[in-house]
């Protein structure tokens, strides 16, 4: 089978002053450090029966989260996967308010009705994080497609795993965002394991969202997801010809989960020194390093650092205090006139 | 008034809300340049032009999760799956997302949709395109689940589920497209969780669903004409929400209770339906409550096989004459 390898590094070989800018770099090392915290702390909480159900981890795979995020625009719609956690974050959702949910808390972001695996923040853009694979994809083509046929210049991102690209969905989806030229974005996140399997075990081909682009009309484009400045720029383009009408892109993301596929799994499936490999490959690591090259100072790094290690402190605390759900909300919004009523 | 095929009054149903709200979008699978495979839909391309009357490919997934993330953003969407028997290929939509969303996000979002589809047999086409699927989609909270018998409910009915909040699987049924009615000019919207009594009656009650009604109908009146039984029918038209009220009142009227179901047996929504009268009118029944029903087998092709599995108006009459032993 195929073997995916990290990408070589280019930590420091970007010229200063480059088309990114320094707020908007600033912009992309703080969200990738706040999305490591928060999910190291969810998994501490886990350790520590905090927080119950499952849990699956994005560790390892910030730079994706981030740089779409820091590519977005108020208003446009991301559909997530179970493994949500950071794309909701990446979107400004308050980390106690997704603390709060997996906790089972009345803080939490949908009060503890949804749980791990289906965060939503309307206000925030965040339409749903979808738990049954591949679900979302058609979905996200219906936002694109109400956003095409109101004229209205938002566009949906819909985020996967490479186990999804073999879903009947999948295929459905993208092909209709394609005949349609849909204002939607997928982005693929290659971890190379669906849940325990590699992808390569599965797949005719080396690459399971790349390669399979050109049956649907659309350009292949494979990234390096561990660096956030290329998932940025990869989307800030796909963003420009969404909005101007010119249709979906299918944007394939190399990278790898530093944990298992879910709180269940200590991933003792992956080949010895895999991900050591990989870590030499983490994306804060290297956009540290990105940072220093266009001459950051320490300081500015380790300030932000310590605003963000703050923010999940007091979040955490906040979440601990908070009360329990309370039971009346058992029986809400089952139907929309807020109740649970099927018959008189 | 004139007089309509239930077949017209699915496109006038659709052309009266597509008139009324730039907001309601059709797709499915040959709705626009076919007009529809049952031809239930023409005429609404030429009259609401490409951009809301859209031909899909053969993707029932895709068909759905479009019309979930356009009505989840603002737009009304109606979504035609052909054959009722192919929501089990895009079942993860009916059973995980629709009907959940509001729930699990507390509220924040809701999938005010439509889902319209042909179902049930009489066409002698077999297993897989002839099922009543009722009991399929009933079962999911957060769902409502709607059959229509007569040319003007399929009007009524599908604008108020059309105008609802909740997603409402709208079953027509393939049998009654070329059945005719009565139909008033002019708007007509209905309520969603109303039964309709179609016949007063005093002896027993019959509860009947779609293709079962003209059957129960013609039942009662072959039992009054021939056997002096005076026989109430009510057409349920709404599984959920369900005019429990409705039932119960006619069967504390009639003392016994009959259902005409067309699904296989097991788990068929009249199983539902006895349950609840069970529990709370069991002192008003004279008898046991029986259910006629489809047995548990699937659906045959051939002219005899098939009429023999469906409840016809002879079975209908033979058991409710043996049981009221008239």
């Amino acid at each position: 089978m195929a073997k995916v390898t990290p990408p070589a590094g280019k930590s420091g070989a970007l010229p200063p002053n480059d088309d990114i800018g320094e707020a908007k770099r600033l912009e992309l090392y703080r969200l990738q450090v706040l999305l490591r915290e928060a999910e190291q702390r969810a998994f501490d909480l886990f350790l520590q029966n905090q927080i119950k159900g499952t849990s699956h981890l994005s560790l390892g795979q910030e730079a994706i989260a981030a740089g779409c995020a820091a590519a977005m625009q108020p208003g446009d719609l991301s559909f997530c996967t179970y493994r949500g956690h950071a794309h909701t974050l990446a979107r400004g959702v308050p980390v106690e308010k997704v603390l709060g949910e997996l906790m089972g808390r009345d803080n939490g972001l949908m009060r503890g009705k949804g749980g791990s695996m289906h965060l939503t923040s309307v206000e925030h853009g965040v339409m749903g994080s979808y738990a049954i694979i591949g679900a979302h994809i058609p979905i996200a083509c219906g936002a694109a497609w109400r956003a095409q046929y109101k004229g209205a210049s938002d566009v949906s991102v819909c985020f996967f795993g490479d186990g999804t690209t073999n879903i009947g969905a999948f295929h459905e989806g993208i092909n209709y965002a394609a005949i349609h030229k849909l204002p939607v974005v997928f982005v693929c996140e290659n971890n190379l394991y669906m849940e325990y399997t590699p992808i390569a075990d599965v797949i005719p081909v080396k690459y399971p969202a790349a390669d399979r682009a050109s049956a649907y009309g659309l350009e292949r484009i494979l990234i390096d997801g561990n660096d956030a400045d290329v998932v940025y720029r990869t989307m800030l383009k796909a963003f420009a010809k969404a909005r101007a009408g010119e249709g979906p892109s299918l944007i394939e993301c190399l990278t790898y989960r530093h944990s298992g596929h879910s709180r269940a799994d200590p991933a003792k499936y992956r080949p010895e020194g895999e991900l050591e490999k990989w870590k030499q490959r983490d994306p804060i690591k290297i956009y540290r390093e990105r940072l220093k090259s266009f001459d950051f100072p320490d300081e500015t790094m380790a300030a932000i650092d310590a605003e963000i290690k703050k923010i999940i402190d007091d979040a955490t605390t906040a979440c601990q205090a908070a009360p329990t759900t309370s039971t009346d909300i058992l029986f809400t919004d089952v139907y929309a006139d807020g109740g649970w009523a099927w018959r008189n | 008034m004139a007089e309509l095929t239930y077949r017209d009054a699915v496109a006038r149903a659709i052309a009266q809300e597509m008139t009324r709200d730039e907001n309601v979008v059709f797709l499915g699978e040959d709705v626009a340049k076919a007009g529809g495979v049952f031809k239930a839909t023409v005429g609404l391309l030429d009259k609401f032009g490409p951009k809301r009357v859209i031909d899909t490919p053969i993707s029932e997934q895709a068909i759905l999760g479009a019309a979930m993330g356009a009505a989840m953003t603002g737009l009304r969407p109606i979504a035609e799956i052909m054959f009722a028997d192919f929501i089990a290929v895009c079942y993860d939509y009916i059973a995980n997302e629709f009907p959940k969303t509001r729930y699990m996000t507390n509220g924040q979002v809701g999938c005010p949709l439509v889902v319209r589809c042909g179902g049930g047999g009489g066409s002698r086409f077999g297993a897989q395109h002839s099922q009543c699927i009722e009991n399929w989609v009933m079962q999911f909270p957060g769902l409502k689940v709607v059959s229509p018998s007569s040319p003007i409910d399929v009007i009524g009915l599908l604008a108020a589920a059309v105008r609802d909040d909740d997603p409402v699987m709208f079953l027509e049924h393939k049998s009654l497209y070329a059945t005719k009615g009565e139909v008033p000019d002019g708007e007509i919207l209905d309520r969603l969780g109303t039964a309709k009594i179609l016949r007063a009656g005093s002896d027993a009650t019959i509860l009947a669903l779609g293709m079962m009604v003209p059957r129960s109908v013609a039942a009662a009146e072959r039992l009054q004409a021939e056997y002096g039984v005076n026989v109430e029918v009510v057409d349920v038209r709404s599984l959920v929400p369900l005019d429990t009220q409705c039932i119960l009142g006619s069967v504390a009227k009639t003392g016994r209770l009959f259902t005409v179901e067309e699904n296989p047996r097991v788990l068929g929504w009249g199983a539902e339906v006895v349950s609840i009268v069970a529990d709370e009118a069991f002192y008003d029944l004279d008898g046991p409550p029986i259910r006629i029903t489809t047995p548990n087998i699937p659906l045959p092709a051939a002219d005899q096989l098939e009429d023999m599995a469906i409840p016809s108006v002879d079975r209908i009459v033979a058991t409710i004459r043996k049981s009221l032993a008239a």
